[in-house]
Order: C-alpha cells, then structure tokens, then sequence
C-alpha cells in the first residue's frame, strides 16, 4: 500500500513535514485565518457518536431531576456519605498516582534499558490487564484479610490497571526521537535528569491519557470493591438497586460520579494545554541507545519479578488451586466452547463497533483541534465513569421506548459495550493518527484524490496498528463485562463472564475456574498484540 | 461513519433472534429468575419433561431483574419472575405488573408464605442463621438473641452484609417485633461492632477462614460451601436463633406471572409447577440446600427441621418492599 517508511535524510524530510504541521503550521493558523476547516461529514459523524455516548448521561439527570427533594436528602444528607465522597476521591487520586508511577516505570525498563528479558517482560507486565478484577480480589482476599480496606483496594486496582498507563507510554518511548536525548545527554545532563526533563515531557500526553482512563474507570469499578469490602460511590449505587430497586434514587448518587468524571476531564485537559505545542510523533528512525543498567540490574529483575509474582502469579495461582480442589470441577466441553465462542463474537463485534464509532472523533480531534473537536471528545468520557447497570438501564428505557425491535438483541448489547468501552479505543486510535504524517493524507487529497479514498487508501493504512491496539483494548474489557451482559444480551446467551459470576457465585469455584482460564486464554492474544502494535507504526519505521 | 453505519445494519441480522417485542414461538416460556442457576434449570428441565413446552430463561440478581422489568413495563418479554426474595415481587405487585395466581396454585403453600393479596406465591424458604468459628467462640457463648450482638462485647467480632437483600428483612422483623426505636439503637450497636461484607458468600468465607468470629447469614451459604469443600473440612459452624427471635427469620423465594406475559395459562401453569410435588421435589435434589415450601415436600436430608428453626411471626407480606428497613439502615450509617 505505501513504500516503507523512509529512512535516513528522507525521514529526516518527513519528520520536519511533519513539525512544520504540528506547530509552526498551527501558529500560522492562528495568526493567518488559514484554517483548516474540518469536513461536514466528519463534524456530523463525531457529533453523532458523542451524542449516542452522552445517551446515559442525559437519562441519569433526567432520572436524578425527577426524585423528589425529601428523596435526594435521605441519598445525599445520610452519616455514610462523607466517607463515601472521601474514599471515592482519596481511592482514584491514590491508585491514579500509583499506576502512574509503576507504568512509567516499567515502560522505561522495558524500552530504554538493557533489562535482561526485556521482550518477555514487556508482554508478562500487560497481562494483568487480562485477569478479572473480580478474580484478582477474590485471590487476594482469600490469602490474608488484610487487603480489605483503603490501601489493600489501592493497590489491587493499581496492578490491575497499570497496564493502561503502561502500554501507551512504553509505545511512545519505543517511538521517540532519540536525538533529543542524545542532545541533552551531550549537553551535560544526567541521565535521571534527561529522563525527568526531556523524555517524560514527550510521553506527557500518553502519560495523561493512560491516567485519565485509570482514573474514570475507578470511579465506576464495583467488582473489586465489593470484594475488598471496600465503599465508594459506586458500590453505593449498587447498594441502592439492591434494597430499593430505585432507578432514579440510584441515578441522583450517579450524578455525583459525573461531577467527579467531569472534574477530571477538565484537570486533565489543563494538564493537557500546556503540552499543546509539544513534539508529538515520530522522529528519526532509528532506536534509542539503551541505558546500562549495570550493578542495577538484579534489582530491576526482582521488582519485576515480585510484580509480576503479584499481578498475575497469585490471581493465576488461586485458579489452579480451584481446579484441583474444588469438588465441583468440571469441564463441560460443550458450555466452555459454547460460551468462549459466544464471548469471542461479542468481543469481536464490539471490537470493531467501537473502534469505528472512535475513527470520526480521533481525526476531529487530531487533525482539526479545537474547542468543538474537544468538546466531542470529551464527552465519550462520561459512559465510562458510570457502573454498568445505570448504562443498562438506560439503555433498556430508551430502546423498549423508542427502539422496541433493538430490545435484548445482539445489536444493542454491542452499542452497549460500544458506549461503555469508547474511551480505550479513542486513546489508541487518537495516538496512532498523531503519530501519523499529515503530509501523507495532503499529498494524495492534492493529486486529486477525494476525502473518503483517502481515508481509505492513506490514512486507515497508516493507523492500522493503531486500530488494532484499539480493538484489542475493547475486546479484552467486552471479555470480562458482567453487569451490561446479563441485562441486555439476548435471552439465553452465556458468557465466559456470566457463567463464571453465576458458579463463583454460589461457591462453586471449581465449577468457575475453567471459565475464568478462558477468559485469561482469550485475551492473552490480544493483550500481545497490544504490546507490539501500540505505536508500531515507529517500531516498523525503525527497522 | 460509514463503516459505523454499515456494521450497525449489519449485526441485528447476525445477533441471535431473541428479541422481546416480536410474538415468541408458541409453547415457548420466557422466565427470569434470580434464584441460582443449578435450581433454576433442574426446575426448568422437570418442567418441560412434564409438560413438553419449552422454557428460555434469563438470569441475573433480584434487584436487576426487577428493575428491568420495571422499566420493561407493558412490553416485558418475562413470562414469569422466580426472585430470591419477596421485596421485588411486592414493589412489581405495588407498580400493578403481576397478575393474580389461580387460587389452587396459592392453596399448596402455607398461606403466610405467600402475598396476600395473591400477586405471587412462595416457592423455597431459607433461615437467618448465625455462622461462627469454634476457636474463636465457644458454643456456650454464643448470644441468646440477634439483638445481643449489638452489645460492646461483639465489637469488631460480627460480620453483617447491609446491602444484601436477606439483611434488610431481619431489620424489618426487628422492627416489627421490638418497635422501631429498638430496631434504631440495635443497629447502631451493629454499626460500631460489625464489619461490614459485601455478601453472605464474603462473610461465610470470612468467617471459615477465622477472619472474623461470627457472623449473620442464610443458612444455605454454609451448606454450598460445605459441599464445594466438603463437610468434613469445614471449620465454621451454624446456630440457629430460635424461640422466635427475629434472627431466626424465615427468608422466602417467590414466583409471579407477569400481567403483561401474552402465555398467561402457560405461564400459570409453570407457577404452579413450581410448588408442586414434583417441583418442589426438583428443587430439592438440585443440591440448592433450600427448603420447599409447597405441597408438604420434605427437605434435603442434613438439614435442620424446618419445624425446628422456631421462626417468629414475620411474614413477608410484613416486610413489604423494604423501604423502612432501608431507612432504618441508612440513618444507622450502615448504607
């Protein structure tokens, strides 16, 4: 479809191309009024899905509108409150931190340093993101009592989402220019300096993006709390389905997760403005110098070792255990293969859903930023930082309402998951099409092409690992969906997910190990993807 | 867009044909239950060998199946809900969404076991019981009464689950029985002494573990456990309340007939199938450790007499939907 990338003077030529674009052409912009003016359709198609995602939030206020004053003073006025406003907050502030941390760090490990086993590590630290929340805290619990409670939540959903921060960061390291560190290096900074000034500044946006999604997704986690007796505004909610059966009682308590979710986009975006000019996208091609780590090395292998150890050895550990132990073991051939294929379809349906759903806001808002662009974009977010039954529930309402056909059909548990999934897509789509050269698309619409061929024939060639990285986000979070599924799938479909909830949920571990095996064996495909083609479009660049 | 477009026109075509709104084929019953899924299905597959009909069934908790078919409404796909607890199918009769059960169907099961008003009927029960660990509290020690525990010498000792809908009728029993002014000072005790679980399953796995002493559960927990880990290993025990305290509350699962199911003599049919012999017979060899409530089925053999547990003198019908409880528990701090 294209030439290889270029190398050595070309790329060179590329890559100021391409710079002239990002900032100098921007400025250019905002001083000239040469603006670049997005196309309709694309304007119509990203309006279209940021309305279709902001569907939740409109029946959330609509229902929290319509409780009475007396009601929303029992929800919001109670002794439990405070504490659940104070550990909601304190909890994503915490493990947001953490994850930020540890994801940078092992990122940095993997892509800059000359890590023995550098290769494995780099796909076994993605794999937590593979195992359950659910079975990871049921793991943890059943060893020591002691995880239950603040710091034994923050740490559990800090294994389980690091992998977020750290994929797209390791992808950008693995992409960079290094020349700029070479210049500081040359200039006489240390290299914990040149790390600290020049190279996190780059990944500043993948560091910012990775972070937002860890923090939104805290805001509507339930199954790991719940398992670490641990309460937010979350578990609250459910708490509230579960006793009254009160939608909109429940919906008032969701209208403080949006207040939450927009507080953090705003912060982010704020964090965001400064980097606006920032180089983005890729440099010279060619690999970084690794950095030795020398008598460090035993260290870095041992924290890797215990991290994975902890992430992904005990939750695995605690499934073999059921296997062997549980008296209801079992391995039905026919409902594993049954609800893996099920699981697998959904996975696939969703993934392609929604990664198509993200391709209109990512090109608004990569290659026609401004206000409209990021007001768009901005409000995929919300679906993402409410629990699964209020999406459900808003989704039955509107579809038994207006949609009757749609109801409990395949189609809508996909725009479901679509909704509730939209974020993850957009981040890896978005950082593809920056890395993309916009030259590229300006030359082929100058030779005449027209827009939709060169979508076609440039720009979707150029994302493709992009794309791919964003369906296989989707895919493993669809993998392991539970609450959305078993209201809104047709009737009759299993899940490796539901049945899995439906056995653990009466004690039969053993019965459920085999399901959750699956789970993990489904999704350990994708999740290798992800650790290749996340930005491989500078790893094929280099070679 | 247009591959968005494209995909969105596609999929129906490709998705499974279940859709609620178009007529099911005929013979065909749609129910959903909340009860576990091993019962469900021995109850289904009896069902449809008796009967030669057919049976699709959608599962999920009380409160999501409820609120769906709230939202539902007049269009809901349900045939007929199986809950796990009375509260749902009380606030569906409340909203005017069941309909009445042929009175030989309501004449098989106890009467206070069923709605009074005969929205729907009482299919398995299942007793408060208190779950403790033997090293950490004698048999001699335990309390007299549920409402000892909210005394100081149980404090960070007891594990409850607030928001699991099998507490919330002990808090209304307590009421009923003691006054709401009791009920009040008990539960703020609870909110000082308990630690507070997610759900009977956590505290039975907390307190096998001898992660807490004692705690407040149904009493079926403890036999699933048992029989995923065996009897024998079993290091917990459980204590029946008895003499009419509210902690030995009798817990009833129920079934209704959805006014809006186009099947209603199927749908009646299978409600009735439900407490009948043969049905309740089905339950009880599903391994479910509940006990059936129609048509004088004994239950499973290992379990306490149901004559023996001393219920008080709560009925469901005096639980209602549950929202005093859930205010009692709110202003408590424990939700």
């Amino acid at each position: 479809m294209r030439s290889p990338a270029p190398v050595g003077p070309e790329a060179t030529f590329e890559a100021t191309a391409e710079r002239d674009d990002s900032w100098a052409g921007r400025i250019f912009r905002v001083r000239g009024g040469r603006h670049k003016r997005a196309p309709r359709g694309l304007v119509a198609g990203a309006a279209a899905v940021a309305v279709v995602a902001l569907l939740p939030l409109g029946f959330v206020v609509d229902q929290a509108v319509s409780v009475g004053l007396g009601q929303a003073e029992r929800l919001l006025i109670r002794p439990l409150v405070g504490t659940l406003l104070v550990n909601t907050v304190l909890l994503t502030v915490t493990a947001t931190a953490a994850a930020t941390v540890l994801g940078i760090g092992v990122a940095w490990l993997v892509e800059r340093t000359d890590l023995p086993g550098r290769r494995l590590w780099a796909v076994l630290a993605a794999l937590p993101i593979t195992v359950p929340a659910f079975v990871t805290s049921y793991s943890w619990v059943s060893l020591t009592p002691a995880v239950q409670g603040f710091w034994g939540a923050a740490l559990i959903v800090t294994l389980a989402y690091y992998p977020l921060i750290y994929l797209p960061v390791a992808a950008v390291l693995r992409g960079m220019d290094p020349a700029l560190e070479e210049s500081a290096r040359t200039l006489g900074l240390g290299p914990w300096r040149t790390f600290l000034r020049v190279t996190l500044p780059q990944a500043k946006l993948a560091v910012l993006g990775g972070a937002l999604l860890v923090a939104v997704h805290l805001l509507a986690e339930y199954g790991a709390f719940a398992m670490l007796r641990f309460q937010t505004f979350t578990t609250a909610i459910y708490d509230e389905y579960r006793l009254s059966f009160d939608g909109p009682a429940a919906s008032m308590l969701a209208t403080v997760l949006v207040a939450l979710c927009l507080a953090l986009l705003l912060f982010e975006l704020r964090l965001r403005g400064r980097a606006r000019y920032a180089r983005v996208g890729a440099g010279a091609a060619r690999q970084a110098e690794r950095l030795r780590l020398g008598r460090m090395t035993p260290i870095a292998l041992v924290g890797f070792g215990a991290l994975i150890g902890v992430a992904l050895g005990l939750p695995l550990v605690t499934l073999g255990y059921w296997l062997v132990r549980g008296a209801s073991t079992s391995f039905p051939l026919g409902s594993l293969a049954g609800t893996a294929g099920t699981a697998l379809e959904l996975g696939l349906g969703a993934a392609a859903l929604t990664t198509a759903l993200a391709l209109p806001v990512s090109i608004l808002v990569v290659r026609y930023p401004g206000r409209l662009a990021t007001t768009l974009e901005r409000s995929t977010y919300f679906a993402y930082a409410l629990p699964g039954i209020v999406i459900a529930l808003a989704l039955i309402i509107i579809s038994v309402n207006v949609m009757q056909p749609l109801y409990q059909t395949t189609m809508l548990l996909l725009v479901a998951y679509a909704l509730l999934f939209l974020p993850l897509a957009l981040v890896a789509v978005r950082a593809a099409l920056a890395q993309a050269a916009p030259a590229l698309e300006e030359n082929a619409r100058a030779l005449g092409a027209p827009p939709w061929r060169v979508l076609v024939r440039v720009t979707l060639p150029l994302i493709a690992p992009g794309l791919g990285a964003a369906a296989a986000l989707v895919f493993l979070s669809t993998i392991t969906e539970l609450t959305a599924t078993l209201l809104l799938a047709p009737i009759g479909t299993q899940t490796l997910a539901t049945r899995f909830w439906s056995d653990a949920s009466s004690f039969a571990y053993g019965a459920a190990a085999p399901y959750a095996a699956l789970m993990v064996a489904l999704s350990a495909p994708p999740t290798y993807i992800l650790t290749r083609k996340l930005g491989a479009f500078e790893a094929r660049s280099s070679k | 867009m247009a591959i968005a477009l494209s995909i969105l026109s596609v999929t129906p075509a490709a998705g499974c044909g279940g859709a609620g709104g178009g007529p099911g084929t005929s013979g065909t019953l749609t129910l959903y239950s909340a009860q576990h899924e091993g019962p469900t299905n021995a109850l289904v597959k009896a069902f449809e060998r008796q009967t030669g009909a057919s049976v699709q069934v959608r599962f999920g908790a009380d409160d999501e199946l409820a609120s769906q078919i709230a939202a539902e409404g007049s269009v809901s796909p349900a045939d007929v809900f199986l809950a796990e607890n009375s509260p749902p199918l009380t606030l569906l009769a409340e909203k005017g969404l069941l309909a009445k059960l042929a009175s030989s169907t309501l004449a098989r099961v106890p009467t206070k076991y069923n709605s009074p008003s005969g929205d729907w009927v009482g299919v398995a029960a299942r007793e408060t019981a208190l779950i403790y660990d033997p090293r950490q509290v004698a048999p001699g020690q335990l309390p007299h009464s549920i409402l000892d525990l909210a005394q100081p010498a149980w404090r960070g000792r007891l594990a409850i689950a607030p928001a699991e809908p099998d507490f919330q009728p002990v808090v209304a029993a307590v009421s009923k029985l003691d006054g709401e002014a009791a009920a009040e000072r008990w539960l703020t005790g609870f909110q000082s002494n308990a630690k507070r679980y997610n759900d009977n399953e956590g505290i039975v796995a907390a307190v096998e573990h001898g992660q807490v002493a004692v705690g407040v559960v149904n009493h079926y927990y403890w036999y699933r456990l048992a029989q995923e880990v065996g009897f024998a290993r079993m290091r917990s025990r459980l204590y029946y309340f008895g003499h009419g305290d509210p902690g030995a509350l009798v817990d009833v699962s129920g079934a209704g007939v959805l006014r809006s199911s186009r099947r209603q003599s199927l749908a009646q049919r299978f409600v009735a199938f439900l407490v009948s012999s043969a049905g309740e017979r089905a339950l009880v060899r599903s391994g479910d450790w509940e006990y059936p409530l129609g048509s004088g089925v004994a239950p499973a053999p290992g379990l306490e007499p149901f004559d023996h547990l001393e219920a008080p003198s709560v009925a469901p019908a005096d639980l209602g939907d549950g929202h005093v409880a859930l205010g009692l528990l709110q202003r408590a701090g424990l939700l």
